[in-house]
């Protein structure tokens, strides 16, 4: 050991700033993810309010008396919070039956369960609103067979209806697994340890399974409202208008970006979906204490008796056909050749697939490009805000974080009104047109919205690298920058690679900001292309094909970033490190 | 190799200080331990050494040189982790080598070093596992292979037995007093267990929210602790707190005569073996027999004495017979085996 004297490191004139731990190239990166949020997400937001409030010389509230003083307005706004909770409501009585199910009994069923609670999630819920009006409208397949049979409809689409229909089938997944995972963080002990004390059926139910159960409850249905109130392109679709999120893209598409109607209802939207989101952190947060002595393996569960198999696998089979028939609808309406007042497309053809792939290539080629790019950006801003906020002291980290999360309650509309608003005026060199609608503002566009997800997938896996991996490293003589690249980036691939697989698959399908934000069809993705076919019923058939093209790849790419994470977590508890 | 000086040294986040003004000297060569409770600052205080934190006020060397303001890996200050913080997506060679590359030595110098490292804690053959793949003791060797083949100023440990079962434990412990012997090395070892502290170490430095309280070998801590916590933190005491007067010592209803101390209040402490329990009306001070525990070697009885209650050892042998509960004794304390505490 002793033969050949070892040389302390060469010492390299790296300033270190003990104080922050942190070296200037971390300086650097906060500085550039700063200003990135800046430009992309706060002053686009805060133009929008900012112009709500302006006359064009001072403060006002003269939009705001006007918005409260014209009728559609009103009506929109009553809409949107109508349509809001009755989906939140109709959600709920699919979701808490099944998560219910899935914690208390043990039988085959539960595992259906966990199929639904991801199947509605891989297909937008615009996607599936025109074939939801084959299967459930007026005159779709259901109400042509209960008029055969009993002589009667229900009318599942008419109108508001229609909304709170599609957005319950697609939302109640966030509820199901929401509160799922908070049944199955209440230790068993907890409710034995009640039984024990004399509690027993509603008593036990009432003081100890629903109060824990509750923040998980409430989180996952504050979210389901907010995305309903953020989700444009769904009442578009199915024609209705009155409400919030459509008439502002309305004002502000037909009007022009001038008309300060078009900001205020952005700003109510902003409010809302900023209280809502906060809600359901909130919550979580209260979950999190509430369950921070060692997560059990959820309720007992027990034997399911025959009864009670019956009713499940009923519910549970209903539950089922009503997630899967935008899927089913889709695909029909995609390899059908006319489907109009009957139950099934008169004949089948794969005619429409072979228009998408000669006229859409360009929508599919524009999707990957853009959503790649996205979700690049999305992987190394949140591995470097992950890093920063939790290995260095620097000042600000935390606000750096926050700011990056917050673009979850950022509705797409109004980051896209925003991003109009504040980058139109700048043009391009080389008369390629406004910078606002150049096509690598979308991809902007996308990086902000989904930012989020990557971040919260880097953060996980940087929380679970102990730091002392970090610190023997250093002490050995590797600098913050070697550790990075040699300790902390092999370590946290997996979450970096899921990261990026959320952020492209969910980019994927964005229409909102989409929307707004294209206006050649050269440029356009695969959401707005679904969406320009799906608006004329010769273009239906292809539309659906698309989707179903979009359906498959956001699966694929889902279960990818399942798999992914699943391994990890697997190399990681292989690893059986006291850590 | 070198050994450490901190001087005076504080530490915080921000509330109440968990080091405050530290200092001690770790001679070249010595084997230190840091001993102490859970949360007593041990962990902190090696980490400051390490360079992991800086201290709001001191300062720390390491040899001459003054490494306060040094970044960790500037440092070579070797630390085992309590975690061992092996590296799992690199193979138990890759772990060892990773010093030694950050070190810029010639790759057919590192092999070398890497072979003979990993002969020395006896694990030449499992150079190309994964930690995953290798248990406790095997882990443990790794980690200190991999600090020992940079050829630190200072070796660190931080509770290195702590995840290992108690046979593993004693032999390890052992080894490394052997291995730091054979290498010389300047080591400061942190434990909270006694027993641990006082085998390997050649001097201990005992703390207690996050102040030294004694520097000494492990007998002078022993049988000369300076304050109550060292006291009965090193092994069972009995403390008397009282007054003396006229070289008489009261407290509590026992009278001690012929202490050698001004007059003023004291506190006065003898271990368990120190006493010796004669027939009533002896020398000494009267009490009664309360509780009596085997512990074998010995027979622990707790004698109400005044308002004390004095735990005396008695050694026991086959065939010795024990005092019943309730029999009135005298206990017996030469004077030399007192110990004046401080505070
Ligand atoms: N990161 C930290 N933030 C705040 N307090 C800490 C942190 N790490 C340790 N402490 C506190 O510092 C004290 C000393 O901790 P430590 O040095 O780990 O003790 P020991 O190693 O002696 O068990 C404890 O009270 C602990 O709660
Ligand atoms: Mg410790």
């Amino acid at each position: 050991m002793t033969d050949v004297a070892v040389q302390p490191a060469p010492v390299r004139r790296t300033p270190y700033l003990a104080r922050w731990a942190a070296t200037p190239f971390h300086i650097g990166c906060a500085a550039l993810i700063a200003a990135y949020l800046v430009a992309f997400l706060i002053v686009p937001v805060a133009s929008v309010v900012f112009v709500a409030f302006w006359d064009g010389s001072g403060f006002t509230l003269v939009n705001f008396a006007d918005f409260f003083r014209t009728s559609i307005m009103i009506e929109s706004a009553w809409n949107s919070i109508y349509v809001g909770l009755m989906t939140v409501a109709l959600a709920s009585a699919i979701a808490v039956p099944l998560a219910y199910f899935t914690v208390r009994f043990r039988f085959r069923g539960a595992a259906i369960i966990q199929t639904l609670g991801v199947v509605p999630l891989v297909m937008p819920p615009f996607v599936g609103a025109v074939a939801m009006q084959l299967v459930f409208g007026k005159n779709g397949s259901i109400n042509l067979l209960l008029m055969d049979a009993f002589g009667f409809r229900i009318p599942f689409m008419d109108g508001l209806n229609g909304v709170i229909f599609v957005e319950a089938l697609h939302y109640f997944p966030f509820i199901l697994l929401n509160l799922s995972a908070s049944l199955a963080n209440i230790d068993s002990a907890m409710e034995e340890s009640a039984q024990n004390l004399g509690a027993s059926g509603w008593r036990l139910f009432s003081r100890i399974v629903f109060p824990l159960a509750l923040p998980g409850y409430v989180a996952g249905a504050a979210l389901v409202f907010a995305k309903v109130f953020d989700d444009l392109a769904t009442p578009l679709l199915l024609n209705v208008t009155n409400m919030l999120a459509p008439q502002a893209y309305l004002r502000v598409t037909s009007v022009g970006i001038a008309d300060p109607m078009g900001y205020v209802i952005s700003t109510i939207l902003v409010v809302l979906s900023v209280m809502a989101v906060w809600l359901s952190l909130l919550a979580l947060k209260n979950r999190e204490f509430a369950t921070q002595q060692r997560g059990g393996g959820g309720l007992s569960k027990r034997e399911i008796s025959r009864g009670e198999r019956i009713a499940a696998y009923g519910f549970i089979l209903a539950a089922l056909f009503l997630a899967l028939s935008p899927h089913i609808g889709i695909l029909l309406l995609s390899v059908g050749t006319i489907w109009s007042f009957s139950v099934l497309p008169d004949g089948f053809t794969l005619a429409h697939y072979t228009t998408i792939f000669r006229e859409a290539g360009g929508f599919m080629s524009n999707t990957i490009l853009y959503c790649a790019i996205a979700a690049l950006i999305d992987v190394v801003l949140g591995a470097m805000i992950a890093y920063l906020a939790m290995r260095t002291r620097l000042p600000g980290r935390h606000l750096l974080d926050q700011i990056a999360m917050a673009a979850v309650a950022v509705p797409g509309l109004v980051l896209g009104i925003g991003i109009l608003r504040t980058y139109f005026p700048v043009d391009l060199p080389f008369g390629a047109g406004s910078l606002a609608t150049f096509w690598l503002m979308l991809a902007i566009a996308y990086s902000v919205r989904r930012l989020p997800y990557a971040l919260r997938s880097c953060s996980a896996a940087l929380q679970q690298l102990h730091q002392s991996l970090e610190e023997a490293a250093e002490n050995l003589g590797a600098s913050k920058s070697t550790t990075l690249m040699r300790i902390v980036v092999p370590l946290m691939a997996g979450g970096i690679l899921a990261g990026f697989v959320t952020s492209f698959a969910t980019a994927a399908v964005e229409l909102s900001a989409t929307l707004l934000l294209v206006t050649r069809d050269a440029n356009a993705p695969l959401s707005y292309g679904i969406y320009v076919y799906m608006q004329s019923p010769a273009g239906r058939g292809p539309g659906a094909a698309l989707g179903v093209v979009a359906v498959v790849v956001v699966a694929i790419a889902t279960w990818l970033s399942f798999r992914v994470a699943e391994r990890d977590r697997a190399k990681r508890t292989r690893s059986g490190m006291a850590i | 190799m070198s050994g450490v000086e901190i001087e005076r040294v504080s530490f915080g986040y921000g509330g109440a200080p968990i080091l405050d003004d530290v200092s001690l000297n770790v001679a070249k060569g010595e084997f230190f331990a840091f001993l102490g409770p859970s949360g007593s600052g041990k962990t902190t205080l090696l980490r400051l050494v390490a360079g992991f934190g800086m201290p709001s006020s001191g300062t720390i060397r390491v040899g001459a040189r003054d490494v306060t303001l040094v970044p960790p890996w500037k440092r070579n200050v070797g630390m085992v982790f309590q975690s061992y913080a092996l590296w799992p997506h690199m193979t138990v060679e890759a772990n060892v080598a990773f010093g030694l590359e950050q070190r810029g030595l010639p790759r057919a110098e590192i092999g070398g070093k890497v072979r003979r490292g990993l002969e020395l804690v006896g694990l030449s053959q499992l150079a190309e596992r994964r930690p995953a793949q290798l248990s406790g003791g095997q882990q443990q060797r790794v980690a200190l292979a991999r600090t020992l083949v940079v050829e630190p100023e200072v070796l660190l440990l931080d509770e290195p037995l702590s995840n290992l079962d108690a046979k593993l434990r004693v032999e390890m412990r052992h080894e490394i007093s052997a291995l730091q012997r054979k290498l010389g090395l300047t080591t400061i070892y942190v434990t909270h267990d006694q027993e641990e502290a006082n085998s390997v170490a050649d001097r201990i430095a005992v703390l207690d929210g996050g102040r030294i309280q004694q520097v000494g070998t492990p007998v002078e801590l022993y049988d000369r602790p300076a304050n109550r916590f060292v006291a009965t933190f090193l092994g069972t005491a009995n403390i008397l707190e009282g007054h003396v007067t006229g070289r008489q010592f009261q407290s509590g209803g026992i009278s001690i005569p012929d202490i050698d101390r001004a007059d003023g209040p004291a506190a006065m402490a003898f271990r368990p073996q120190d006493a010796q329990i004669a027939p009533p009306d002896g020398p000494g001070f009267g009490g009664t027999i309360a509780r009596r525990e085997f512990l074998g070697g010995t027979i622990r009885y707790s004698i109400a004495a005044g308002t004390h209650m004095i735990v005396v050892d008695v050694p026991h042998h086959r065939n010795a017979s024990a005092l019943e509960i309730g029999t009135p004794v005298s206990v017996m304390i030469e004077p030399a085996r007192f110990v004046t505490l401080a505070g």
